[in-house]
């Protein structure tokens, strides 16, 4: 099979773009890595905390070090990584349209485009909740983590998923008082050890209750919470106010799908993984030959999940690109789908696997 | 205008149980309207900021005061004017020796722009 | 499914409404070693009890003394007789979730992980808490460790009174 010498553009240097550009050029297939930060990495570096599986998901490692051992990995494979580009444009048609620095724009054609830009947090609006101190758990956790800032003294952590309680857990470590963990649902969202270790610091968990508005004069002074009824609607006389000076918002993240759409990608309401995302098969292809979606954007889940959909996708567009024979892609990519199911076990993991499941079923039976 | 005294920075983290001591960097010096901030080298407008306790980066053409948000570049809460030109991302823009920051109304105006501010 | 007799009923079941498991969660998952067995040797408690991911309690354990094996979700299962107390499962796991407890006379003794800082010193006067994070009693930080390869998870073993060995888990932070 002729080779094509037109390189696959990644877009995003998170987990999963990192793993898609890796396996590429293991592969000696020619990749650009593209991202709009001026470091590689996306929110790898502000987890903190040690991943979960087993080990050949690197468990027990903290999420930084394991930012680092693949940045370290791709230069050391030698991929050329352009950082602060924007991928602002993409046709079906895979031409890329850059802007580097915000200021040089150019376009180039690709062979294999992998989109690894990932998911944005949600936000619930309340009365009070554009005031100073009100932000996305992330943002509290790129603030505490990476650039070493405390956004606040006392806080109060809206949402009990994974995101809010090892964010809640990271800002005590950082130094901060976390005032309450509140749950509109009638169950806590997140792992259960997580949930333990932040209670344990002495952290009220509420669930039932949610944030009812936000007040202060420059910024947050204090926040009022009330619990709720079945259909999630505030209980009167139920109403608490807690000194806090930040509300962190945990409420989940969306697809960051903007480039798939553009593409032409059909996409797919998923809830349980976060909204609207591009349909794709077993190897990651979203309905647009040649496009493939890989980490958040095509459900949200981890970034141990992230890196073996990377890993897949990388394989899959090096065998595409003429790189790999199809016994070599077959081996590889089992190997990885191995791990990745052994990710989407138990009662966490069940629901995103079935979810999972869904996509591929519909991508099958809509653009087979 | 005489310059205001320098903003210490009160809310570094600089212990930490995981990621050990704040490695020093170089800094620089960056303006918060008339007030000096130290900054880390490479580190984002925004983190100067927000560690020397900055409460409120702008103000929205009603008057109402703002922040931040997702602090990587997604929601545009935390923009300023930053050497003249508004609407710069704090969050994901570096900081740069002498660099001016300002905090803007509404979308704010360009340097050397008379007028009323935008929308 | 039928219910095991051992069952905690619903208001016993604190996990997911407060964050923390209940005794009678744990007994229920038979992770909450007897008076005696805390008396006869150091007994490791690993308080996982919810089927996600994560097998690194296995891997580190030099004995062969937990079992999470295929698929990884199961729950660990610990065998006492292989079981030297060495703790290394206890930073190795990453929800916190291994603490070793024991007993002896009126004394009981609880190794824990610590990831905060300030780190406690030998002979530090500490409060225990359990796990609602309720003061329950005084302690005496007996020793602190954090080798490398404990990738800064810090092991403190502190001890308290006997009476309250079931519910202490960790300490308050200083």
């Amino acid at each position: 099979m002729e080779r094509d010498t037109r390189p696959a553009v990644v877009v995003g240097a998170g987990p999963a773009g990192l793993c898609a550009a890796i396996e590429l050029k293991r592969a000696g297939a020619p990749v650009l890595l593209m991202d709009e930060n001026a470091k590689p990495g996306g929110q790898l570096f502000k987890q903190i905390h040690k991943f979960f599986g087993s080990q050949e998901h690197r468990a027990g490692v903290r999420g930084i070090e394991i930012g680092k051992d693949l940045l370290r990995e791709s230069l050391d494979l030698g991929i050329d990584v352009r950082l602060d580009t924007e991928v602002v444009g993409l046709d079906p048609n895979l031409k890329v349209w850059a802007v580097e620095g915000r200021r040089r724009s150019y376009t180039l054609d690709a062979s294999r485009v992998i989109l690894a830009t990932g998911a944005t947090e949600n936000a619930v609006p309340f009365p009070g909740w554009t005031l100073p101190g009100v932000m996305t758990a992330g943002c509290a956790q790129t603030l505490i983590n990476v650039h070493r800032v405390l956004p606040g003294k006392r806080i109060l952590m809206v949402g009990s998923g994974n995101v809010g309680v090892i964010v809640a857990y990271q800002l005590i470590q950082a130094g901060a008082e976390v005032a309450a963990v509140i749950e509109a649902a009638p169950a806590l969202g997140g792992y259960g050890v997580h949930t333990a270790k932040v209670r344990r610091a002495g952290v009220p968990m509420l669930v039932r209750t949610t944030i009812v508005r936000a007040e202060g004069n420059e910024g947050v002074e204090r926040a009022v919470i009330s619990e709720v009824d079945g259909k999630f609607k505030p209980l009167a006389g139920t109403e608490r106010t807690l000194d806090v000076d930040t509300i962190c918002l945990a409420v989940g993240l969306t697809p960051s799908i903007e480039l798939a759409s553009l593409a032409g990608c059909r996409t797919f309401f998923v809830p349980e993984l976060g909204g609207h995302m591009p349909l794709h098969d077993e190897f990651m292809r979203s309905s647009v030959p040649a496009v493939y979606v890989v980490g958040d954007i095509a459900g949200v889940e981890e970034a141990s999940t992230a890196m073996e959909e990377g890993r897949l996708a990388g394989i899959h567009a090096a065998f595409s690109m003429g790189y790999l024979d199809s016994g070599e892609m077959e081996r590889r990519t089992a190997d990885t789908r191995r791990r990745l199911r052994a990710l989407r076990q138990g009662v966490f993991g069940a629901k995103r696997f079935t979810a999972k499941e869904r996509i591929l079923a519909e991508k099958e039976k809509e653009c087979p | 205008m005489k310059p205001g005294p320098e903003l210490p920075a009160v809310n570094r983290v600089t212990r930490h149980a995981v990621l050990g001591d704040l490695e020093p960097l170089r800094e620089v010096t960056i303006w918060f309207e008339d007030r000096a901030v130290k900054a880390r080298e490479g580190e984002p407008i925004l983190s100067a900021l927000i560690a020397s306790g900055v409460g409120i980066l702008r103000y929205t053409k009603n008057g109402s005061p703002r922040r931040m948000f997702c602090g990587i570049g997604r929601c545009t809460d935390c923009v300023m004017s930053v050497d003249g030109v508004p609407g710069v991302r704090t969050c994901v823009t570096a900081v740069r020796d002498g660099m001016r920051v300002e905090r803007q109304e509404g979308v704010g105006r360009w340097a050397g722009e008379d007028g009323r501010d935008g929308a | 499914m039928p219910m095991s007799p051992d069952a905690p009923d619903a208001s016993d079941r604190t996990l997911k409404t407060l964050g923390a498991p209940s005794l009678a969660e744990l007994r229920a998952a038979g992770v909450v070693p007897s008076r005696e067995e805390l008396a006869a040797h150091p007994c490791v408690c690993v308080e996982c009890i919810e089927e996600i991911p994560c097998n690194p309690c296995e891997t580190s354990c030099p004995q062969g003394a937990l079992t999470v094996g295929q698929p990884i979700t199961n729950l660990p299962v610990l065998d006492r007789q292989k079981c030297t107390a060495c703790g290394l499962c206890i930073p190795a796991c990453p929800g916190l979730a291994v603490v070793i407890k024991s007993l002896e006379g009126d004394r009981a003794k609880i190794r824990f992980p610590w990831e905060y800082l300030p780190v406690p010193a030998k002979g530090d006067r500490v409060e225990m808490v359990d796990r609602l994070g309720n003061p329950v009693c005084g302690g005496t930080v007996v020793s602190v460790i954090n080798p490398a390869r404990n990738n800064r998870t810090a092991v403190v073993t502190a001890e308290f009174p006997a009476e309250y060995v079931d519910d202490v888990i960790s300490m308050r932070r200083l």
